[in-house]
């Protein structure tokens, strides 16, 4: 049944416990250009969000296919974020209006799928919008939460990347 | 000697080249070529095969089988070969990002309503859950939402084939828990998916209590005809094609026609050559009044492939062997061109984008049939 599960770590179930200790797992596609830079503008500013995704940076939103999305959420992501520079913008001039256009695509597709169409969603976020990064992030994990966990969120779906422990500066001194 | 030399036969090969041969994707320049994949499978280099650059090369037509003196199944051989990839983590470098993948295997998952019956109109009549047909109605509207750029309106032959029924008197099952037959997923080389959606789709069939199931697209036919039969599970089903189903029951259609259409056919691969059906086809088309068909230089099993079969591959070799077909569609003078599979549809209209077009009216052979409904 799981679609091509390569190294999976048990120990950590994708499956939640309960559900008060469920938390979504949301992949968040930002451009090299605004939305990733307003995200590193809130890491700089110490704008508090909630930590519950994770991101992945393209050059530009209009990179961002229908097949990234998909793939994101057959590998068991509860939700989508596609966010790129505003109308006006773009670096590559109108590369964000080709990111519409998948999107919208995108977004069909998932309707006859028959996945929850609050799942995906497209923001604007420049360089400079720190805080409105932070409210987009904490409103639509809010948002995803309330849905709950995806229907293809099982175990062994999704790939365990092991993070490794953050060294401080003393350690590697 | 090795399963997969033995059970594709490819362990006959005496090198005659045939296949290169009649290879379209050879024919075209690409630097692919069938004899060298069976030498090397057969010398015992199949890890070289499965992690080479040609693994997902293959259109799977089959044309190279229809030639083959020593009968090797040399398709069946491509997909036991891509399996072992597949268990390999070897990827086809999927055109459209692996999207349609993606969505096949979310399918296979299971777990969601979809919302794939929106073409049913109400005039269409149909039943959910019961009844002696099955109609099984293919994942067009899914290449619909996906081809927005082509304006394929796929979805307008599955209307229509449903129409068709209706005027025979059947009312057919019409599922929406209906899901994708499998049919890439199989020639991708992913068999867990392909296997959790058969055994979906044939309990689907199975608690209907149908006895035919008629399917207006090619794939989900040579599917459900072939690679289902391990999973029926003592189900009795007779599958066809539309075209065969129109076949049998030409005399209650009571056909009109309108002007003098000329039309030519494009056989699909799984159509012409895997399920042997060309037949069918081209008889229900001469009895469409007004309709003269006339056929292509290379027709009926020795018909050229849209080469894309399996969303597996594209490159410029694949639209030089759409551009030339669709070349030859013009030189017959019809002005509509007819085929009986979605794919060919999307992939021939896809050519017509290109600079320089060559533009010809696609339709699929259940509207060109309901457009001469009395």
């Amino acid at each position: 049944m799981t679609p091509r599960s390569r190294s999976t770590s048990q120990s950590k179930a994708a499956a939640p416990a309960s559900v008060s200790s469920w938390q979504p797992r949301i992949v968040v596609f930002a451009c090299n250009w605004c939305s990733y830079a307003g995200a590193d503008t809130a890491g700089v500013s110490r704008i508090q969000h909630q930590p519950h995704f994770r991101m992945i940076r393209v050059m530009c939103s209009g990179r961002i296919q229908p097949g990234f999305v998909l793939r994101a959420f057959e590998r068991g992501a509860d939700g989508v974020l596609v966010s790129g520079c505003h109308f006006g913008d773009c670096h590559y001039l109108f590369g964000n209006e080709r990111a519409v256009e998948q999107f919208d695509k995108t977004h069909r597709l998932l309707g006859l799928l028959g996945l929850e169409p609050d799942r995906l969603r497209l923001e604007w976020i420049s360089a400079a919008e720190g805080a409105r990064f932070a409210a987009v992030i904490d409103e639509f994990t809010d948002q995803v939460r309330a849905l709950g966990p995806s229907p293809f969120a099982r175990p062994g779906t999704s790939l365990e990347i092991e993070v490794p422990e953050t060294v401080s500066t003393a350690e590697v001194r | 000697m090795q399963p997969l030399t033995r059970d594709t036969n490819a362990w006959a090969c005496y090198d005659c080249g045939k296949c290169t041969a009649t290879c379209p994707l050879a024919r075209a320049g690409a630097p692919y070529s069938p004899r060298r994949q069976v030498l090397a499978t057969n010398l015992g280099g199949i890890d070289a095969v499965v992690h080479g650059a040609n693994l997902f090369t293959c259109l799977t037509c089959a044309a190279c089988d229809t030639h083959c003196p020593a009968e090797v199944d040399y398709v069946s051989l491509v997909r036991r070969l891509r399996e072992r990839g597949f268990d390999a983590s070897v990827e086809p470098d999927c055109p459209h990002g692996g999207a349609l993948q993606s969505l096949m295997r979310m399918m296979a998952a299971g777990g969601t309503r979809q919302d794939r019956l929106g073409w049913l109109d109400g005039d269409l009549k149909s039943d959910p859950a019961a009844g002696r047909v099955f109609f099984w109605s293919g994942c067009t509207v899914y290449y619909d939402a996906f081809f927005p750029e082509l304006a394929v309106r796929t979805v307008d032959g599955t209307r229509a084939a449903l129409r068709l029924l209706n005027r025979l008197g059947e009312v057919p099952v019409v599922s929406p828990e209906e899901r994708c037959c499998g049919h890439d997923l199989a020639w991708n080389g992913d068999r867990a998916s392909f296997e959790a959606l058969a055994r979906h789709n044939v309990e689907l069939v199975r608690s209907s209590g149908a006895e035919v199931l008629v399917a207006p697209c090619a794939e989900c036919a040579r599917t459900w005809r072939l690679d289902y039969v391990p999973f029926l599970n003592g189900l009795k089903l007779e599958v066809l094609h539309l075209s065969e189903f129109l076949a049998g029951r030409l005399g209650d259609l009571e056909l009109r026609g309108g002007g003098g259409t000329k039309v030519t056919f494009q056989d699909p691969c799984r159509l012409g050559r895997h399920l042997g059906v060309t037949k069918a086809p081209r008889q229900v088309l001469r009895a469409v009044p007004g309709v003269e068909l006339v056929d292509m230089r290379r027709s009926g099993v020795r018909s050229v492939c849209c080469a894309g079969g399996t969303w597996s591959s594209c490159d410029r070799y694949a639209k030089q062997i759409q551009v030339e077909r669709l070349r030859e569609a013009r030189a017959t003078g019809a002005e509509v061109l007819v085929t009986a599979c979605p794919k060919c549809q999307v992939h021939l209209r896809c050519a017509m984008q290109d600079p320089n077009p060559i533009e010809i009216e696609m339709r699929d052979l259940a509207e060109v049939v309901s457009a001469a409904l009395a």
